[in-house]
């Protein structure tokens, strides 16, 4: 079992490893380079040859690559090119932004997907299925850019009960910021929970459905002991990993709905520094978006196999 | 005469079509189950003997649905109850085992906790009497150290094990009534036949009244005092399991019995023409009017009734019955014309031994073989031109690994295999010319599984034409057609999908897709094991007559003993990945034999209630043969000493030609075993 953990680990820094090559190699044969794409029509004479001592352009690539690794793996990930202000300033704010949309999009989506999925699954093919089912479908297929849309046509203009896009500074204080997640924690929610309510209530049925569940009922079981018992521990566990790639994917920052409510996140900063060609943003922000994917499907594999008997004791015996 | 625990009445149970029409699964069954009785409930996969047990525990599946009748238990209809009133009678007055343990079981619940789940639900003990009596039935159904079992998770426990432990849930509540669905199949013989002992012992301790659903004979023969037979929904003979079994006097069960094969007959049984209709297929008359050899005009346009025979105490349903009686069921088998093999080699199996085990990165750069206790080692066979040659074991016997190291799934960690006397062929299948390849072909057990179910029948045949004799057109159509027909089928069956055959048909593709390849070697892993027994006849007839018409050689893996002994010449018997037994099959099944032989034949289940198999052997499952010694020494009932645990056994040559690896002398044996 430790084995098996520690494996993962390293496969997981490998990873992580080949990404920062990726990363690095893609930036690197762009045609032109930080400073050609930053200075852009100065990119000339002084200013480029400036630009470039100030970056230390002039050392060979390989040479680059291992003192920006190395200083990654320190935490620092040098300076950006348009604020000439250290990226670790610029990314802090928004990675709090983006942790705090994600979290509050958790908090409401999971508990109220499992909740949907396992009430779809029990009353399958009845009323609060249909309904539900009918309802979840809509909002997985309204892509989200129309539905932030008009949620912000009906909340924002017309009700005016919220305001319609986030215009705040970055570092605003959490308070501060609250009512102004509602509206894309809704647009979010929406998807996110249609998603994953039907990933466990096909889950729920395919349990429901099997030899030991109809052992457990003529055995006498009383229905909600079955269900609590018997059925969801092991519909459950196949929805960890599905659970940990759409917290990966929240906080990784969700692109579209951060910009439509113009919202300080990290999906809004992955677009603004490829607009504004700040490479050595976009090289940090592959990083650690990589780094996200990889610890939370990390942990997921962790609780599977903490939940999982049958892998469990699969690993120590051997 | 008994009173009855159960009274079932003109009971019907069938489901919606899609176009709206109401089709039935049973049709007015009609039947009692006395006190203290067991009844056997048999028939082939379709025939709603499992829809009929569980409608006895008042369930009824999703999608199905009453449209008739009751099922009375002490006079109360199970189906008119709600599922309060169930939850009291189910598992306390009425238990269920079933099928596959191993998936019947809560995968993340506790052996313990889930018979003390059902101890808390029907019974008043406190927590400690619990604990006590979770120990006492584990004792009861024969596991080793409860205390620990009981810890233990479902998937930490073998088949028989498993099977056990669903004996024991179902024991814990004290039920009058015990329904048992197919409890044995997916067990090994052995441990089979130790289960059904248990049953046994327990329906005589306890008094309890049980339903055996199977549709294995030779299991409702030992266990069960009445026997209700089971065709298309419709029970079609009734009566006390001596007179079913040996003066069948209905047609169907007539037939059933003639073809399954046995151990004291040699060669093929019988085959049934026909396969059972599909629910909603019968038209007016007999279900069974299609596939009887005996039937007239009025069979055909009138449905017979259950007639009850009161000097037989059996209900039979067939107007022809009274011709039945005065026949003997003397069973008729083909005799294979036993052309004598002549050695001919073709196969060549030298020191072969094989290992699952993983190397790990070091040893396998380092180069350096790790597995010094292979699954399967020492193997040494060889196999000649035209001759069928059987495989035998229980599971974990490594007879399919050495199937798939043949066919080249499966790398040999030692020792070669030859074809045709020279070439040898390469242990990695990419190594492997498109000829090697086309020369040994293999069939698998399951249909289902082995055939594309997004492939037409035509496609799935056209493929190895295609890919060994590039075939094209006309030529390709005219000779799947050809295929279709050597396997006894139309050539309207190009264009169906598996879905659209029955099992023994799609069993038949798969036949006819091993020999579209022209090969010299067909290997047949299990191929009859998913097929109904009157299916199984007609395929084991089909692979008979295309050897003969082709000279084509097998390799049969089969745990079946009687299987085995109609179809082979020569049988191996493995035990844990080591030969025990070589030699013509009419001699392997005579003594002196090896221990392990002599053990496995007599857990073969004959459907015949006076015959009795022999436990000799535990019914242990070992997880890896021993390092040093005989591989059966931990078993063995004839084991004699220090010297069965510490050398290998030498071979040696009974007179009948079979070579038996054991340290006993052969004479010995003999006279042990006579």
């Amino acid at each position: 079992m430790f084995f098996l953990i520690f494996k993962r680990f390293v496969l997981g820094l490998i990873t992580l490893f080949i990404v920062s090559l990726i990363t690095f190699i893609g930036v690197e044969i762009l045609p032109g380079d930080a400073c050609t794409s930053y200075l852009e029509r100065e990119a000339f004479g002084e200013a480029l040859a400036a630009c470039v001592k100030r970056l230390g352009l002039d050392v060979p690539a390989y040479e680059r690559y291992l003192s920006w690794a190395f200083n990654v793996i320190q935490g620092d990930f040098g300076y950006s090119l348009s604020g000439q202000m250290q990226i670790n300033e610029v990314l802090g704010p928004r990675v709090k932004n983006s942790l705090v949309l994600a979290s509050a999009a958790i908090i409401i989506g999971i508990p109220l997907a499992l909740i949907l999925g396992i009430i779809t699954a029990l009353w399958r093919d009845r009323m609060p299925d249909i309904i539900i089912s009918t309802v979840a479908i809509f909002s997985m297929t309204i892509p989200e850019f129309i539905s932030a849309t008009l949620l912000i046509l009906i909340v924002a203009i017309w009700l005016e009960w919220l305001p319609g896009i986030v215009i705040v500074p970055t570092d605003v204080t959490f308070f501060e910021l609250l009512p102004n997640i509602i509206l894309p924690v809704i647009a979010i929610a929406m998807i996110m929970t249609a998603h994953m309510a039907r990933m466990v209530r096909s889950s729920v049925i395919q349990v429901m459905a099997s030899d030991y569940i109809q052992m457990a009922i003529l055995k006498g079981v009383p229905y909600w002991k079955m269900v609590f018992k018997h059925v969801l521990p092991n519909a459950l566990l196949p929805a960890i990993n599905v659970v940990a790639l759409t917290i990966a994917w929240l906080l990784g920052g969700v692109v579209v709905t951060e910009v439509v409510f113009n919202y300080p996140g990290l999906g809004r900063l992955v677009i603004e520094s490829i607009s504004n060609r700040d490479l050595p943003v976009v090289q940090a922000l592959g990083i650690i978006l990589a780094s996200i994917y990889v610890s939370i499907n990390f942990i997921a594999d962790l609780l599977t196999l903490m939940l999982n008997p049958r892998l469990k004791t699969l690993q120590t015996r051997k | 005469m008994k009173t009855n625990i159960q009274e079932i009445k003109d009971l019907s149970i069938g489901f919606k079509s899609q176009k709206g029409k109401q089709i039935s699964i049973l049709r007015n069954i009609t039947t009692n189950i006395r006190k203290g009785e067991t009844v056997g409930i048999v028939g082939e996969s379709g025939s709603g003997k499992s829809t009929l047990a569980l409608a006895m525990m008042g369930y009824i599946k999703h999608g199905l649905f009453t449209t008739g009748g009751e099922c009375l238990f002490k006079s109360q209809n199970l189906l008119s109850l709600n599922n309060k009133e169930l939850e009291d009678i189910r598992g306390r007055k009425i238990a269920m085992i079933p099928q596959n343990a191993g998936q019947a079981l809560t995968p993340n619940l506790k052996i313990g906790y889930q018979i003390e789940e059902a101890l808390r639900l029907h019974t008043d003990y406190s927590k400690t009497e619990r604990e006590q009596k979770i120990s006492e039935l584990l004792n009861q159904v024969r596991l080793p150290s409860p205390k620990i079992m009981a810890l233990r998770y479902p998937h930490e426990l073998s088949g028989g094990q498993q099977q056990r432990v669903a004996v024991a849930m179902a024991l814990a509540g004290n039920p009058e009534l015990l329904l048992l669905d197919e409890p044995t199949t997916g067990l090994d013989v052995t441990t089979q036949a130790h289960v059904l002992e248990l049953l046994k012992d327990i329906a005589k301790d306890t008094g309890t009244s049980m339903v055996y659903v199977s549709h294995d004979l030779g299991a409702i023969a030992q266990v069960c005092d009445r026997v209700i037979v089971m065709y298309a929904g419709e029970i079609v003979l009734e009566g006390p399991v001596r007179k079913i079994l040996k003066e069948p006097i209905h047609p169907y069960t007539y037939g059933l019995l003639n073809s399954i094969p046995k151990l004291s007959l040699a060669g093929l049984p019988d085959s049934m023409p026909g396969s059972q209709p599909q629910p909603g297929n019968i038209e007016n008359g007999c279900s069974f009017y299609d596939r009887c050899n005996f039937s007239n005009e009025k069979c055909k346009t009138q449905v017979p009734e259950l007639e009850y025979l009161s000097e037989m105490d059996t209900s039979v349903r067939c107007f022809n019955h009274s011709e039945f009686i005065s026949k003997t069921s003397e069973q008729k088998t083909k005799n294979h014309s036993q052309k004598e093999i002549t050695i001919d080699e073709i196969l060549d199996l030298k020191d072969v031994s094989i290992s699952y085990a993983k190397q790990g990165i070091i040893d396998q750069f380092l180069n350096k073989v790790t597995d010094t206790n292979p699954t399967v080692k020492d193997i040494n066979i060889n196999i000649n031109k035209g001759e069928t040659i059987a495989l035998v074991g229980e599971s974990g016997s490594g007879k399919s690994t050495i199937l798939k190291s043949i066919a080249g799934l499966l790398k040999t960690k030692d020792g070669h295999i030859k074809f045709n006397k020279e070439k040898l062929l390469s242990s990695d299948l990419k190594k492997r010319n498109s000829d090697d390849l086309r020369s040994i072909q293999l069939i698998f057990q399951n249909p289902d599984e082995s055939l594309n179910p997004n492939h037409t029948v035509e496609q799935i045949l056209s493929q190895p034409l295609k890919l060994y004799f590039g075939l094209t057109g006309s030529k390709l159509k005219s000779s799947i057609a050809e295929l279709l027909e050597k396997v006894r089928l139309g050539a309207f069956y190009m264009s169906r999908y598996p879905r659209q055959l029955s099992g023994g048909e799609k069993q038949r593709i798969a036949v006819a897709r091993a020999f579209a390849a022209r090969p010299d070697i067909i290997l047949c892993d299990e191929v009859t094991s998913a097929l109904d027994v009157s299916v199984q006849a007609a395929v084991l007839d089909l692979l008979q007559k295309l050897k003969e018409e082709l000279g084509t050689t097998y390799v049969f893996v089969s745990h079946d003993l009687a299987v085995v002994k109609a179809i082979s010449d020569r049988v191996a018997v493995l035990y844990q990945g080591r030969l025990c037994e070589i030699g013509p099959s009419k001699d392997v099944y005579q003594f002196p034999s090896h221990p392990y032989t002599e053990v496995l034949i007599g857990a073969v289940l004959e459907p015949d209630p006076d015959i009795k198999p022999k436990l000799v052997a535990e019914d242990i499952v070992e997880e890896k043969p021993p390092e040093i010694g005989c591989s059966f020494q931990g078993r063995c009932p004839r084991i004699i000493g220090d010297k069965c645990k510490n050398e290998t056994p030498p071979w040696q040559f009974g007179d009948n030609g079979n070579a038996i690896r054991c340290h006993i002398d052969i004479e010995k044996l003999k006279i042990q075993q006579s």
